[in-house]
């Protein structure tokens, strides 16, 4: 609650509504304790005098008035009757809304067609048509106003709870023993209710309009009881002459809705988890560098050389050091295997790679990416810009996310290549086609026309090489291509990108967590763990003769088929988080061979040519005398 | 013992009536399956995405009505009306342990209410049996205070686990339970699960499309294509001397350390279409062996060796 204060008063209009709003609430709260006239009693021997005279602050209307009087007491009528439109619309509106989104069906048919037709009404003739079949009052005007804001409620409100209804924890509960109404109150109202409140905030100052406009046009509070429209619409008639009788309600109502809607704006930025979780602010083009120590001279290793990589995350005063002093390179034609749990830093090592980590928070902290020799993470952000998929491609996980959902795969294509080369819309077709048909795609022609969620997911991981592929690169890195495929489909990708990198000289750098696909594609293989490379080496060395009891452990835990019915190798424990790395090695809590050694100073690299282990106590030695 | 019967269990999905023209068929989801499961077996049920697994893991535990066949538990069959009388007999293990987990519940809250739901259990017992429960699944009493999103998978996982089982049910479908989790922890899990079957002697049905993984827990295995079953035999035999040349290829395509990259299967195969079933066996466009009457006549389970039953017309040599 505090956090929600916080966030609420760091935005300054959202302030400023608070304050306003809470002052006139304040005023009107203690308004029957004020030494007020009564608002209702004439005097028209005193009628429209001009405001700040003496007993009449705000002057007096056409009957002689107290304004100020009428206006405290009508902005109580006005704001009471607004609020408890707002209330009841979005009881009703919600309890409709969930009601039709979590049964779904014929009942969400029937019950949103109504809604639908509700709304096929212009909102101020249908709240007229309410009034008239009712007739004028105050309590009809509240109704007719909560009836026109039903559908807004229920429209908003049945969206989230089809999302919520198809989660796995609403089965959960039902397996539980709930039954619906256990299931609506208890599971679904609780994460619909921050919507709802979030919808009631940016609403409110609405309501309180729309019940002006009645009241304005003589439909809610009848004389002599005042409330601000209808003392606006009593003002109009001496508008030129009297002009203070109308602008003393109107600046009142500017002044209400205003700081409602400032701050229900504030309110809702404050709520909504998509704008908290940074959506409000917009990541930059490429990642932040600020690096803290010298940049590594280059060593003319491969072509893509990443030397001592740092990168960290800063989120508020925690420090998430997702990559430290990672070096991998990788040649032409060859395919270098990165292999980690969630959380080792494999992806963001491959993201910093072209400035592809969203920044904030991401910073890149210390050493170089070299692709060809040129330091990339000192590139100016336009040269990053035409070697990203010119010269390093991506490939990534799920490409249902990654292509966009409404446009064409092959106007996909075309637009990547033309991106980089000024061609013809034509001669771009014609190499998007050959692309699919170098990925193997079967009827290209006819699938260049297609939308991505019109392929099967193999397909569409297909069109996402194709992607890759588009304008020649020299570097490849994928990043956990196939774990979304089935076992069939994930061979014939694995199959396709082995033949290009043959047929093309394509250097690759393969992400995954999974050994079989390590040993199955890749000629070398890096091993991380909590942002660190523990091992590398060359994948049938690392595979037989592990030295980091990480992989040793790790390889043990994967089942093989063909091994029958046992029990697993476990490791105990999780990783550490990258925010409280210990001191030592980090594997250190979860390796039967730590000794304080271990857990004292940091462990080195040591290095044997291709191999190299980050561990005091290795399976085996490391061999330092051949090379 | 039987622990579970199933009997000609089918799913047909009806598809929105179209303005004009005759009423459409419906997608076949689950074509009729029938099988047994011993009290205490492991039941492995492989196949890709999209052959109904999920489908019918869901008709098991009652959250989804069959359109055709029965269920019958420890002997008596199930009314479907009534999911509370499902969940004290079957629970069930969700593949995203998160995304189970209400997330604005407090793990005490989420773990009472099959407690107080199903069992009517007082608050005194309630607390009792979910300190066993924790201490069974080795997850610590001070996590019961807190919010879901404060776990990893493999614990959230662990609360998903304890959560079913303090249903206390006869059966638990496992519907991929640690494809989510990281390998080192997913070995833990799967531990813990066998420990657990054998101290509440339970009976599981393990989903799971990484076959090493269901080879490694399960006692007999189904292998499911398109909706059907094409093959049913023991974990240590189905996948070494498979019988129908889809597990065949199922086995070949699984990445294994020391076998030479290869797709198995030539890459224009197209799956079967779902709205537009072939009709004769779904997997003859991508079989080798098929012929002419694989592509009129969809081949019926038989028998084949001493307990393996495989749907095909030419099947492959033990």
């Amino acid at each position: 609650m505090s956090g929600f204060l916080k966030l609420l008063f760091r935005n300054r209009l959202a302030a400023v509504g608070a304050v306003v709003l809470g002052t006139i609430l304040v005023l009107v709260l203690i308004t029957p304790l004020l030494p007020l006239k009564d608002p209702n009693v004439t005097d028209t021997a005193n009628k429209f005098i001009p405001p700040f005279t003496e007993g009449h602050l705000l002057g007096t209307d056409h009957l002689g008035r107290d304004q100020l009087s009428r206006l405290l007491h009508g902005t109580r009528l006005s704001l009471a009757v607004g609020l408890a439109a707002a209330v009841i619309a979005a009881t009703l509106g919600s309890a409709v809304g969930i009601i039709a989104g979590y049964f779904g069906g014929r009942t969400d048919n029937v019950i949103m067609r109504g809604v639908d037709m509700l709304m096929a009404f212009p909102y101020i003739l249908l709240a007229l048509a309410i009034v008239a079949a009712l007739g004028p009052g105050l309590l009809n005007a509240l109704i007719a106003v909560a009836a026109v804001n039903i559908p807004f409620f229920a429209r908003n409100i049945r969206g989230i709870t089809v999302s919520l209804a198809g989660r796995e924890f609403i089965d959960a509960a039902r397996l539980a023993g709930k039954g619906h109404t256990r299931i609506i109150l208890t599971e679904l109202l609780p994460n619909v209710l921050p919507t709802i409140v979030i919808a009631m905030s940016t609403t409110v100052g609405w309501m309180i309009l729309e019940t002006a406009g009645l009241s304005f046009l003589g439909l809610g509070s009848q004389p002599p009881v005042a409330d601000l429209g209808s003392m606006l619409g009593k003002g109009r008639d001496s508008l030129i002459t009297d002009p203070h009788t109308s602008i003393v309600p109107g600046v009142m109502i500017f002044l209400i809705v205003m700081s409602v809607n400032l701050l229900g704006d504030g309110v809702r930025d404050a709520l909504d988890p998509r704008l908290k979780s940074g959506a409000l602010s917009r990541p930059r083009a490429m990642t932040a560098v600020n690096r803290k120590g010298p940049v590594p001279e280059t060593d003319d290793k491969g072509l893509l050389n990443i030397q001592n990589l740092e990168t960290q995350f800063h989120v508020g005063p925690r420090v998430y050091r997702a990559v430290n002093d990672v070096s991998l390179h990788v040649k032409p034609g060859e395919c270098l295997g990165v292999i980690g749990e969630s959380g080792s830093g494999k992806s963001v090592t491959a993201l910093s790679v072209m400035g592809l980590v969203a920044s904030p928070p991401g910073v890149i902290t210390g050493g170089a990416v070299r692709y060809a020799g040129e330091d990339l993470l000192g590139a100016s952000y336009k040269s990053l810009r035409t070697k990203r998929g010119e010269n390093v491609a991506y490939i990534f996980q799920d490409p249902l996310s990654t292509l966009h959902p409404l446009y064409r795969v092959g106007d996909q294509l075309a637009e990547a290549i033309q991106c980089h080369h000024k061609i013809s819309d034509a001669k771009a077709r014609a190499r998007s086609l050959e692309l699919l048909r170098a990925v193997r795609i079967p009827n290209a022609e006819s699938r260049l026309r297609d939308y991505p969620h019109e392929m099967s997911g193999g397909m569409r991981q297909r069109v996402g090489i194709a992607m890759a592929m588009a304008n020649d690169p020299d570097v490849i890195i994928a990043d956990e291509p196939t774990t979304a495929l089935d076992v069939t489909v994930q061979a014939q990708i694995l199959a396709l990108l082995d033949d290009l990198r043959r047929e093309r000289g394509l250097a690759i750098v393969f992400i995954t967590h999974d050994f079989g696909v390590v040993a199955q594609l890749t000629d070398r293989v890096a091993v991380m763990y909590a942002g660190q490379i523990v091992e590398q080496g060359r994948t049938e060395e690392v595979l037989s003769r592990p030295l980091h009891p990480y992989t040793r452990r790790l390889i043990a835990c994967v089942p093989e088929l063909g091994g029958g019915r046992r029990r697993l190798e476990a490791i105990p424990g999780l990783p550490p988080m990258v925010d409280k790395l210990p001191r030592g090695c980090a594997f250190a809590a979860r390796c039967d061979k730590a000794q304080d050694s271990c857990r004292a100073a940091p462990i080195a690299l040591s290095r044997d040519g291709d191999r190299a282990v980050r561990c005091l106590f290795p399976e085996e030695a490391l061999r330092k005398d051949a090379s | 013992m039987i622990a579970l019967k199933v009997d000609n269990l089918s799913k047909t999905f009806a598809l929105p009536r179209r303005l004009f023209g005759p009423a459409r068929p419906g997608v076949r989801a689950v074509r009729p399956v029938s099988f047994q499961v011993e009290k205490g077996e492991t039941l492995g049920i492989v196949g890709e995405s999209g052959c109904g697994k999920s489908t019918f893991a869901r008709m098991l535990v009652g959250l989804l009505e069959p359109t055709t066949g029965r269920i019958e538990i420890a002997g008596k069959a199930l009314d479907t009306a009534d999911p509370a009388a499902f969940g004290r007999l079957i629970q069930y293990v969700f593949q995203d342990p998160i995304s189970s987990l209400n997330p604005r519940k407090t793990i005490r809250q989420i773990m009472e209410t099959p407690l107080r739901l199903l069992h009517g259990m007082t608050r005194a017992d309630r607390a009792a049996r979910i300190a066993e429960i924790f201490d069974s699944v080795n997850l610590r009493e001070e996590f019961l205070d807190r919010y879901p999103h404060e776990f990893s998978g493999g614990q959230a996982q662990r609360i998903g686990i304890a959560r079913a089982l303090a249903a206390a049910p006869e059966i638990i479908v496992l519907d991929e339970p640690v494809s989510a989790l990281d390998v080192s922890v997913q070995a833990q899990v799967l531990n813990l699960l066998a420990d657990l079957r054998a101290e509440f002697d339970l009976t599981y049905l393990f989903i799971s499309h990484d076959l090493a993984v269901v080879e490694a827990v399960s006692d007999r295995v189904v292998v499911l294509y398109f909706g059907a079953v094409v093959e049913i035999g023991r974990a240590e035999s189905i996948f070494n001397a498979p019988r129908h040349p889809y597990t065949r290829l199922l086995a070949d395509s699984a990445p294994v350390v020391g076998r030479p990259l290869t797709a198995p299967e030539q890459r224009d195969t197209e799956l079967p279409d779902p709205l537009n079933p072939p009709p004769g066996c779904a997997f003859a466009g991508r079989c080798p062996r098929a012929t002419e009457i694989c592509r009129a006549q969809d081949p019926p389970l038989t028998q084949m060796g001493d307990d393996q039953l495989a749907a095909c017309h030419h099947p492959l040599d033990p």
